[in-house]
């Protein structure tokens, strides 16, 4: 098996997928001759040419909408558009949540939507608001959309393959800060399906829900606790869009007690919806109310010591999970 | 002298390929809309009809011009919401087009999409978009597609005016010259963004120049004149199915009606409106028909009352039909 950043398995994700289709390609901002601003996409343009990797200008709502376009005419195109960060595509929040949701729905499903919008999603390090925001909770609200967010570079490469392989339009959320991070990616063909979650650390005494970078959070978290005693499961449901609820209740009716970590803002995040749906389909489970760490509720400062206090950390989690013990 | 003088005149759409057939089937297209449109004034105002209904009446020959001049199966058509008329233009059946105004289940999207969104996708026709200037760059990505995939398709746009206001409309006209897609745009210049006059909307004068500057090739075309529409838009197609090129098209039309049912239209004048009614598209090209010697006034009577019964029997359709049974409300949200 072999070692791999996510960078690099998200790349072979892709290049595996436009070598089984010649209908895949991948546009975006820098993603063809520049090697992709965060060199996900290295190698590509050599390998597959003009036609398939394509340089965009800088102009997030235009070529949104070219992919919606090519991929619902129907004639076998599967876009995958790379968002060079989630910030800017806020610009194509109308392309996207306008269009590629709603073309199948209000044609009564005369429409195939296979297209994937991807990039980095969340808080970076030091770039300031517009730079360091996590906008899962936006896209999760809408109808018509899949929303995935891995954690790890096995999740990322079969996460990834099947979200090029669904005729759906699927929002692929990444994290800067992780495209570094390494991990065993097998060697042979595989997916992972959309909507399915996975047990991070098994544990007995509280349920920890993360996706993405609060992955890690909830990991570290998990280990300070053990030391003190207490047994930590950390879940991730990889998909936010349809939820792997069946896996969060599971758990949570096992361990009685839960805290959910985002690094999105508290109001209405995707934590919030899951925290309703265990307060009212696993109510006698519980031993106490769901608790939620989120980002502060402001915009990103700039300023090292005001992004550390606004972000997530274990030692947050750690006194969440404590609140939920009543410890 | 007179037998002689017969013999040279030729019909200005000479050096077209209209045979007396095509140019009779755009009289019927034309006529078709007029009278679905007034119908569907009528039914909106019985409250038959629900949500906003934007009628198509008074710009009849743009539509039927540009898709005429299209090929019937392998090529896409996009519009605005405004697109009851272009539906119909695309050979979409009335009675399918009426049901979906009415909310019913066997309308062209099975009373899901409503007025705005009429699809069919086996004719190539895309929609039916409500957000101004949402719609454009789905239209290149067609062209997109068929491009990538080796087709010579060739994929039209319709849009208001207003939407050459919106950035998108630039960003998609910028690519589309960019990558050479095989598109062409037909702003529908009908002189109001809802009731905002161009000449308060837009700063310059002439909006197919708006093109210039992705070096487009572009040009203003009589929107109000069936044939002028034909003629340019086969340049425009040709363009784009042997050169993969675009074109950027202004149809200078006209809306005789409100921008849709609830506006009175108290912000332009009757003389106005009388002026251009003048230059109705339909009985202009009646009139020629007729003293080209195609067609005679009996003739046209006789295509009205057939068109009359067709969309009677289209509303007729539409009463009877069911609205869409509950448990669609849940459907077709994910393939």
């Amino acid at each position: 098996m072999a070692v791999l950043q996510i960078r690099e398995a998200i790349n072979q994700a892709i290049a595996e997928e436009m070598e089984r289709d010649p209908g895949v390609f991948i546009m975006g901002e820098e993603v063809a001759q520049y090697n992709g601003a965060y060199k996900v996409t290295q190698g590509l343009w050599k390998r597959f040419g003009d036609k398939r990797v394509i340089d965009t200008p800088i102009t997030e709502a235009g070529f949104a909408g070219i992919g919606i376009g090519a991929a619902m005419t129907g004639i076998g195109i599967r876009p995958i558009v790379e968002m060079m960060t989630w910030n800017f595509a806020i610009l194509a929040f109308d392309q996207i949540m306008n269009h590629a949701a709603k073309a199948r729905y209000m044609s009564a499903g005369q429409f195939k939507m296979p297209i994937v919008f991807r990039g980095p999603n969340g808080p970076a390090h030091m770039l300031g608001a517009q730079h360091s925001q996590a906008l899962e909770s936006m896209v999760a609200h809408v109808p018509g959309l899949i929303v995935m967010t891995p954690s790890t570079p096995y999740d990322a490469k079969g996460m990834l393959k099947a979200a090029i392989r669904d005729d759906n339009p699927v929002i692929f959320m990444e994290s800067e800060l992780m495209y570094g991070i390494k991990g065993e990616v097998p060697d042979e063909e595989y997916l992972i399906p959309i909507g399915k979650g996975d047990i991070k650390r098994e544990g007995t005494d509280v349920t920890i829900i993360a996706w993405t970078k609060m992955v890690a959070v909830a990991l570290k978290a998990a280990e300070e606790l053990e030391k003190e005693g207490i047994s930590a499961e950390v879940i991730d449901p990889r998909t936010l869009r349809p939820l792997d609820e069946e896996m969060i209740l599971t758990s949570v009716r096992k361990t009685n007690r839960c805290v959910i970590v985002e690094d999105s803002w508290p109001y209405a995040s995707v934590g919030t919806e899951i925290a309703h749906r265990i307060h009212t389909k696993a109510f006698d489970d519980l031993d106490a109310p769901v608790e939620k760490i989120n980002s502060a509720d402001v915009p990103m400062p700039y300023a090292e010591n005001l992004e550390h206090e606004a972000l997530p950390s274990p030692a947050k989690v750690v006194a969440a999970v404590k609140k939920v013990l009543y410890r | 002298m007179k037998e002689e003088k017969k013999k040279s005149h030729k019909p200005r759409w000479a050096d077209l390929d209209l045979s007396n057939e095509k140019l009779i089937k755009m009289y019927k297209d034309m006529l078709m809309i007029r009278r679905f449109e007034e119908r569907s004034a009528q039914e909106y105002g019985k409250g038959k009809i629900g949500g906003f209904c934007h009628l198509y009446i008074g710009q009849e020959a743009t539509g039927v011009g540009a898709i005429a001049a299209l090929r019937e199966n392998d090529d896409f058509i996009y519009t605005a919401y405004r697109d009851h008329g272009l539906a119909l233009a695309r050979g979409m059946d009335a009675k399918g087009c009426m049901a979906e105004l009415f909310g019913k289940v066997t309308g062209v999207s099975k009373g899901i999409g409503g007025s705005m969104h009429f699809y069919d996708l086996s004719k190539g026709f895309m929609g039916g978009w409500g957000i101004v200037g949402g719609h454009p760059p789905l239209a290149a990505g067609s062209a997109f597609a068929t491009k990538y995939q080796g087709r010579d398709s060739v994929t039209i746009c319709f849009m208001g005016e207003a939407s050459t206001n919106q950035g998108v409309f630039h960003e998609t006209l910028n690519m589309a010259q960019l990558w050479k897609l095989p598109v062409i745009f037909i702003c529908e210049n009908n002189g109001y963004g809802m009731g905002t006059a161009i000449s308060r909307a837009m700063a310059g004068e002439h909006l197919f120049e708006k093109a210039a500057g992705y070096e487009m090739a572009r040009g203003a075309v009589n929107g109000m004149d069936v044939i002028e529409m034909y003629r340019e838009m086969s340049i425009a197609i040709d363009r784009a199915r042997t050169e993969s090129l675009p074109t950027f098209l202004e149809a200078r039309t006209y809306r005789f009606r409100g921008h849709s049912m609830s506006d009175p239209g108290q912000y332009r004048t009757k003389e106005e409106l009388e002026e251009y009614k003048k230059r109705d598209p339909i009985e202009t090209f009646a009139k020629e028909l007729i003293a080209e010697g195609i067609l005679t006034e009996a003739e046209i009577e006789a295509f009205d009352e057939a068109i009359k019964t067709e969309v009677d029997e289209a509303v007729q359709f539409a009463d009877a039909s069911p609205q869409p049974p509950l448990e669609m409300l849940h459907e077709n949200v994910y393939a």
